[in-house]
């Protein structure tokens, strides 16, 4: 089927809202190459679980297309058009299995050396759509905090040296009540600029007490989850004929329930979390058995996704590296933890968290803090600071988040 | 102001030039060029019967920001001090193949871009190096090895490619399977050493038997089972262990042609950015290793020419389709654009080239070195190792 041939009642098998918006838009769907189609779908039919900035995004693209002149929807098609694909893509299910079919897409464009032009075509795509539908500035300038090394009680080596040559280095930060204070200040800007999903709090460890304005993710909280999880993978690797492949889409099928992600006695659940922490462990490699690349990976997709004013990722000890299996056997022995080389992890993890707010728009007014929990050091990055300076003198996190 | 680079061809280019300078004002090469021809390889006095070739792939998968960029050269000591001064070094190895480790790692043995399922244990699809070397050369199994990381490589060894039939490709050994069937399942002491296919760390494949690598053990490796296990738990790595493998096997076939995958540092898919670094520094310790252990060994010493590449990069920290070091997976010119360094017998010391080659040159300019005919690779012989 070619996507011509589009009609509204293929969608019956979408999720409500989804549903309704395809339908909404099928005459655009419809003028829309193959090779690109599909990666559009993937989007549209998660819209029920999508955050409103990833709605938004979602419906200007839409709009964006359908008021494309013909000559216009030539010139910025064209590169995917070229794009050859397989008879067995062209029959796979792309409406009710889109990602599936860019997972494959993907494999091909590899195998047939096509993935250079693909990427052109992508980043020639993005790069017109971002000049006809610009995307949405925030409110006030984005904050991101990065809290690493928990468990550390001394580290010798230099921090931050990422971060250094962006920001200004503060050694006489004062660290007391620290992490307070930044919990804190998250929570009086998620009161003064209040929004859903808006203010988020990640931690790689066990959540500190925090305002029930902002969005919580915590590995410790996710520990059933990840159970049930590492449980599934074993039982499935031991079936015959399963391969790494036949997996990837077994747990890309999963739902929130299949990991007992309910709801806690007396709290409403929240299909949009809960479809976002199923993707983090789901999707992210590492997610399930290292804290530090939960919390790197979790802080990633929520500033790609939810695009949050503030986001503070507080990052904790991973375990100590053992063999695959061993990781996800789920042995009931508390892990043995690598404090120090789970300091390396996040430093850098604080590095790639600031790329990614950087990323987002109204990045040349945002601003970033990275501080060694429990210690004098730390990195302040935004408007306010001088690049590539260092300040001797003591300071307090309250002068840090000025 | 200069023109940033923007194209993949002038990003690689760039990346070349920076691995170029870098190498100058740290390591003290120089500038080669293909005008420079003459080896100093004295042909008529190196029987060719007695020359050796290692290949190691510097596995799998590292940046030049971790490695040949000014903040990674702490993580590449030995290569930068003890190695590259005796190498050619060629600073741009493109990759235009699929970045999977085995498949690119298949690539490299064929001199042509494989298409083969990169998590499925099948044999490449066109004649590796083995084969050609042993069908043309005429010499025997025990002279052509492979030492492969994960039980996924283990049909690297030898093609399906019809025309050259069977058995004239190399013997592959699984040093993680060599483990396993000592150990009989009997102790978790050694557990470290199984990692597997980091790329996708939901799964291992597994292999069955265990006879025949007992037997490769004790008859091959003159190794008993406790003495084999006892050295394991000295080993902090499956690539330690690797190494130690080919030690041995240098020791007691001494083969000709030995081909070493290194995999250690593919455990940055688990994006804990502190064990790819240790993995790093492990593999270039290993390296230096492995060429010490060949300058030591009489049938290597002074007859050995030494090949160190990676099979690919990894993704940079700023193409927002990947997430950095952790994958290989947007294509990107960093994770195709890798380096190569040549050293031993033949081979021109000290000489920076950085003119683009590609990974499929390898096969062929290891023909055209040892004499066999590379007839179905993709690739071209480099002429400056000629």
């Amino acid at each position: 089927m070619l996507p011509i041939d589009l009609k509204p009642e293929k969608f019956t098998g979408y999720p409500p809202e989804a549903r309704k918006l395809a339908v909404n838009n099928v005459s655009a769907l419809q003028r829309l190459p193959l090779t690109f189609l599909p990666s559009l779908l993937r989007e549209m039919i998660d819209y029920d679980f999508k955050f409103p900035v990833e709605r938004r995004a979602v419906e200007r693209e839409l709009a964006t297309i359908a008021s494309l002149s013909p000559e216009q929807l030539k010139d910025w098609f064209q590169g995917f058009v070229q794009i050859r694909l397989s008879s067995q893509l062209e029959n796979l299910d792309w409406i009710n299995a889109p990602a599936q079919f860019v997972e494959q897409l993907s494999a091909h464009l590899w195998s047939t050396h096509q993935l250079d032009a693909f990427r052109m075509a992508a980043v020639g795509y993005a790069d017109r759509l971002r000049a006809a539908a610009p995307p949405e500035p925030p409110p006030v300038p984005r904050l991101g905090i990065a809290v690493i090394g928990q468990g550390v009680v001394a580290y010798d080596a230099p921090l931050f040296r990422k971060l250094r040559a962006h920001g200004a280095y503060f050694n006489h930060v004062e660290p007391e009540n620290g992490l307070q204070l930044l919990l804190d200040a998250v929570a009086a800007r998620a009161k003064a600029h209040s929004g859903a999903y808006a203010h988020w709090y990640i931690d790689g460890g066990q959540a500190a007490r925090y305002d029930p304005a902002i969005t919580c993710v915590s590995y410790h909280a996710l520990e059933p989850a990840r159970a049930a999880l590492t449980a599934k993978m074993r039982a499935e690797i031991e079936r015959p004929g399963m391969g790494p492949e036949a997996l990837r889409t077994l747990m890309a099928r999963m739902r929130p329930e299949d990991l007992g992600m309910m709801a806690e006695p007396g709290k409403t659940s929240d299909p949009v979390m809960d479809r976002f922490q199923l993707k983090v462990l789901t999707e992210g490699s590492g997610t399930q058995i290292f804290a530090t690349t939960f919390a790197q990976w979790t802080a990633r997709e929520a500033l790609r996704r939810a695009q949050p004013l503030t986001l503070l990722v507080r990052f904790a000890p991973r375990q100590k590296q053992k063999p695959m299996n061993e990781m996800i056997s789920g042995s009931q022995n508390p892990p043995e933890l690598d404090p120090a080389g789970s300091l390396v992890d996040a430093d850098f993890g604080a590095y790639y968290n600031w790329l990614n707010q950087q990323r987002l728009p109204g990045a040349e007014q945002s601003s970033f803090l990275v501080w060694f929990e429990g210690h004098n050091e730390a990195v302040a990055i935004g408007p306010a600071w001088p690049r590539g300076s260092q300040s001797n003198a003591l300071v307090d996190m309250k002068h840090l988040l000025s | 102001m200069s023109d940033l680079p923007t194209t993949p061809q002038q990003l690689a280019r760039h990346l070349g030039r920076t691995r170029r300078d870098f190498l100058r004002d740290a390591a003290g090469v120089a500038l080669g060029s293909t005008l420079m021809s003459a080896s100093p390889l004295v042909r008529g006095a190196t029987a060719a019967k007695k020359r050796k070739t290692i290949v190691i792939t510097f596995g799998g998968g590292a940046r030049d920001q971790e490695t040949f960029a000014p903040e990674g050269q702490e993580n590449i000591p030995n290569l930068l001090h003890q190695l590259i001064p005796q190498s050619s070094f060629f600073t741009q190895v493109v990759n235009q193949g699929i970045l999977g480790h085995y498949v690119a790692t298949a690539s490299l043995a064929t001199g042509v871009y494989e298409t083969l399922n990169n998590f499925s244990a099948v044999p490449p699809q066109h004649p590796t190096v083995f084969e050609y070397f042993r069908k043309d050369l005429h010499r025997p199994l025990s002279d052509a090895w492979v030492v492969a990381p994960s039980n996924g490589f283990n049909r690297i060894g030898e093609s399906d490619y019809r025309s050259y039939g069977s058995g004239m490709g190399a013997r592959v050994v699984l040093p993680k399977h060599l483990l396993t069937a000592a150990m009989s399942g009997s102790s978790t002491d050694f557990e470290h050493l199984l990692r597997d296919n980091y790329e996708t760390p939901l799964y291992t494949p597994r292999l069955a038997g265990g006879e025949f690598e007992l037997q490769q053990l004790e008859m091959i490796l003159k190794l008993s089972v406790d003495d084999f296990k006892a050295h394991a738990l000295t080993a902090s790595s499956p690539d330690e262990l690797s190494v130690y493998i080919a030690r041995r096997l240098m020791q007691q076939e001494s083969p000709s042609l030995l081909w070493i995958t290194m995999h250690d540092i593919d455990i940055a898919h688990a994006g804990a950015y502190s064990l790819y670094v240790d993995a790093i520094r492990r593999t270039d310790r290993l390296c230096a290793e492995l060429w010490k252990a060949a300058q030591s060994e009489p049938e290597y010493a002074g007859n050995t020419t030494l090949f160190i590449l990676p099979d690919f990069g990894r993704d940079a920290d700023q193409d927002s389709g990947g997430n950095g070091f952790q994958h290989h997976r947007t294509g990107d010119a960093l994770s195709r654009t890798t380096w190569m360094m040549a050293m031993g017998a033949g081979v021109r010391e000290g000489v920076v080239y950085d003119r683009a080659t590609e990974s499929t040159d390898l096969v062929p300019t290891l023909g055209s070195m040892l004499g066999f005919s590379a007839s179905l690779a993709q690739g071209k012989p480099i002429p400056e190792l000629l």
